[in-house]
């Protein structure tokens, strides 16, 4: 008998039922939720008079509409306003776990669950977010799911699922100096394509998965959904299971020397057998920047934007030529020769405590360029903010010229009042780049921290490589 | 649920890859805490000229002539045709109710994303999916004839064309049975509320730390 991966062992703990055509009932451990996805779910719920199954496993926080500067004077946008306290009702109507907008522990759902050892190795995590897959980061199997999926799993504790197809992508050798992890997701995503994984569930692994922290391998898992796939993992080891000793809701004592034997269990076998295998060499990335409106259309710093004169199927090649006419980019220009308006460091992708120290050691003792009309850092919770600021770094960025925000998605997605203009560029450190998505007309390009610190203080995209930190 | 059996409706072209879910519906309309009204938004962006806010009177909004939802030929589609991984990036199911409350009954495509894909079964919107080449041919024949329609038969599982010709596809047999009853599929899993409460027990047994 062949091994198993990480995720059919995963997914084998967690079937209640089978189906003959393969539709599995999934037994959820963690439920998380947010404001946007949520209402019409506890609607839903009292329409048909149910009661949620199991509120213990219910952690709700407002992430996506909160605002990030005065937050005392509560939120003006009266729409945004009224999906907060929607959900404000709706916990304490069900009895729900949930960390208001001033409560110190909260953020950005994907953040906090892990900070708060919510989020547990071997798990079942769903939310109603397709960045979801970040919690896989721990060898737990977790996935976005609709509105819909949301009420069932508050009714139920299951959920309907059809098991994926086994992948794994495989970095391996070492990563260069200045090579992240959101560079190597990117320059995966890259290779595959945002649709490489559909229907699959990725296991990440080799030795520059193995080296990266756990911030660093939730940045990579976060961005499983955007090369298609529903679900992205790590294997437990040492790394995982010091990061989540001694959190508010991981076990302790008797309990937790049970768990770390259970978890030691989560990777996969030897012999176990993948559907697909892609093997990148971590030697070979550099440090990347997207050009394009799809996460798939990224370059290396050093490289330039491509011509679709040169694609040959012509599907893709209108494809770039319409994302390079939104991003108002001609073919060839050199990566480091577009100037940016705005700096967005912040998201699901890079907003931990790792992420802006990788910022501030960059901007450090620099100036956000002349060019440049905005740059802020917004932490991804209020304990990363907090963190940071017993570090010192909020005022490495302050006296950088950068804001320094409350926690919550903010740019990302531009629900709150923070958003591009029409025809304003980014260097972003957020997930998506798709047209429209920090503002209509707003022009999105995708990088790491370190690489979106470098374009504020160069006023262009440049080589973090290229770049050494100053002062302490 | 509304069930779906059968639908013979114009189809609406939108010739692009990747359609992403930010472009279905965009983020400002997510604000509302209801399922419906989402129809006058649906690819916001792309629809009107001028940038739009939940909560003003769409009608007066200044169409974009280009964008083919405002081809008058297309007018009522119930049908859209799109290229592959539509319903990419987010798992707002908003999407999903954009494009019901528009009128839209089917997709068809050559590859959908995962949870627009999933999303689509909770609401009565059937995702078809058709090979590339099929899907090229139906671009050509849609732009090459007026009041062009489909006949989806979701229980015989084929889509045909006004010259007679059928192609099949493949549905999963829960979703069309979902799907044809319009079935609610809580009410369905909770006729095994005792196989979950025993998984439980097994399961606390196991990881007493999933049950404090």
């Amino acid at each position: 008998m062949t091994g198993k991966t990480l995720y059919d062992k995963l997914w084998d703990a967690h079937v209640v039922r089978s189906e003959a055509d393969g539709t599995a009932l999934l037994y959820i451990d963690r439920h998380l939720v947010h404001e946007v996805t949520s209402p019409q779910a506890f609607e839903g719920l009292r329409l048909a008079g149910r009661k949620p199954w199991r509120t213990d496993t219910v952690l709700a926080v407002p992430d996506h509409n909160v605002p990030t500067t005065h937050r005392d004077q509560g939120i003006s946008d009266p729409v945004s306003r009224i999906q907060v306290e929607t959900l404000d009702a709706n916990v304490h109507e069900f009895g729900i776990t949930f960390f208001p907008m001033n409560d110190v522990r909260q953020g950005i759902v994907h953040v906090i669950g892990p900070e708060q050892g919510a989020t547990l190795p071997g798990m079942t995590v769903v939310c109603g977010d397709s960045h979801t897959s970040t919690h896989g980061a721990f060898g737990a199997l977790a996935f976005g799911i609709g509105t819909s999926e949301v009420e069932h799993v508050l009714a139920t504790q299951c959920l309907l699922q059809k098991k994926m197809k086994n992948m794994l992508v495989s970095v391996d050798g070492k990563a260069g100096p200045g090579v992240t992890a959101k560079d190597i997701v990117l320059a995966v995503i890259g290779e595959i394509g945002t649709a490489g994984g559909t229907g699959y569930a990725i296991e990440f692994g080799g030795e520059a998965i193995r080296d990266l922290s756990m911030e660093g391998r939730m940045t990579v898992c976060n961005m499983a959904i955007e090369a298609g796939a529903r679900a992205g993992m790590v294997a437990v080891d040492d790394t995982t299971i010091e990061y989540v000793k001694g959190r508010t809701y991981a076990p302790s004592g008797e309990l937790w020397d049970k768990a770390v034997a259970a978890w030691r269990e989560l990777h996969s076998d030897a012999d176990a057998r993948f559907d697909q295998v892609v093997r990148i060499d971590a030697a070979s990335i550099a440090p990347q920047v997207s050009w394009g409106t799809s996460p798939e259309m990224v370059a290396p710093v050093t490289g330039r934007v491509p011509d679709p004169a040169e694609a040959t199927d012509p599907v893709k090649a209108s494809g770039m030529k319409r994302a390079l006419e939104y991003m108002g980019l001609e073919p060839n220009t050199p990566i480091e020769q577009i100037y940016i308006d705005k700096v967005f460091i912040g998201s699901c992708t890079n907003s931990r405590i790792e992420d802006l120290r990788a910022a501030a050691a960059v901007v450090r003792g620099r100036r956000v360029a002349e060019n440049v009309k905005l740059a802020m850092v917004v932490p991804g919770s209020g304990l990363v903010k907090r963190q940071a600021e017993e570090e010192g770094l909020d005022k490495v960025f302050l006296e950088a010229g950068f804001e320094w925000r409350e926690p919550g998605c903010s740019m990302c997605l531009a629900m709150n009042a923070d958003r591009l203009e029409p025809g304003e560029r980014c260097a972003s450190t957020s997930n998506r780049n798709f047209e429209g998505r920090q503002g209509q007309g707003g022009r999105t390009h995708l990088v790491s921290p370190a690489m979106a610190a470098v374009a504020a203080v160069s006023g262009h995209f440049a080589d973090v490589r290229t770049v050494t930190p100053s002062g302490g | 649920m509304k069930p779906l059996t059968t639908v013979d409706g114009v189809v609406l072209p939108l010739d692009r890859s990747n359609v992403d879910t930010d472009a279905i519906i965009p983020k400002q309309y997510l604000k509302s805490v209801k399922r419906t009204g989402f129809g006058p938004n649906l690819f916001d962006d792309w629809r009107y000229l001028e940038p739009g806010e939940p909560g003003m009177d769409h009608s007066g909004r200044k169409p974009n002539p280009d964008f083919v939802l405002n081809d008058p030929r297309y007018l009522g589609a119930e049908i859209l045709l799109a290229r592959k991984n539509f319903g990419c990036g987010s798992s707002r199911e908003h999407a999903v109710w954009a494009l019901t409350d528009y009128g839209i009954r089917v997709v068809i495509a050559p590859s959908f994303a995962d949870i627009f894909f999933s999303n689509s079964f909770k609401n009565g919107l059937l995702p078809i999916v058709l090979d590339e080449v099929v899907v090229d041919r139906l671009f050509e024949e849609v732009a090459a004839t007026p009041g062009y329609r489909l006949k989806v038969d979701l229980a015989g599982q084929t889509v045909t064309t006004p010259s007679g010709e059928a192609f099949d596809f493949e549905v999963g047999e829960f979703h069309k049975h979902c799907l044809l009853n319009g079935l609610d599929d809580i009410g369905l899993t909770l006729q095994h509320a005792d196989e979950i409460g025993a998984y439980e027990e097994r399961r606390r047994a196991e990881a007493p730390w999933l049950f404090r």
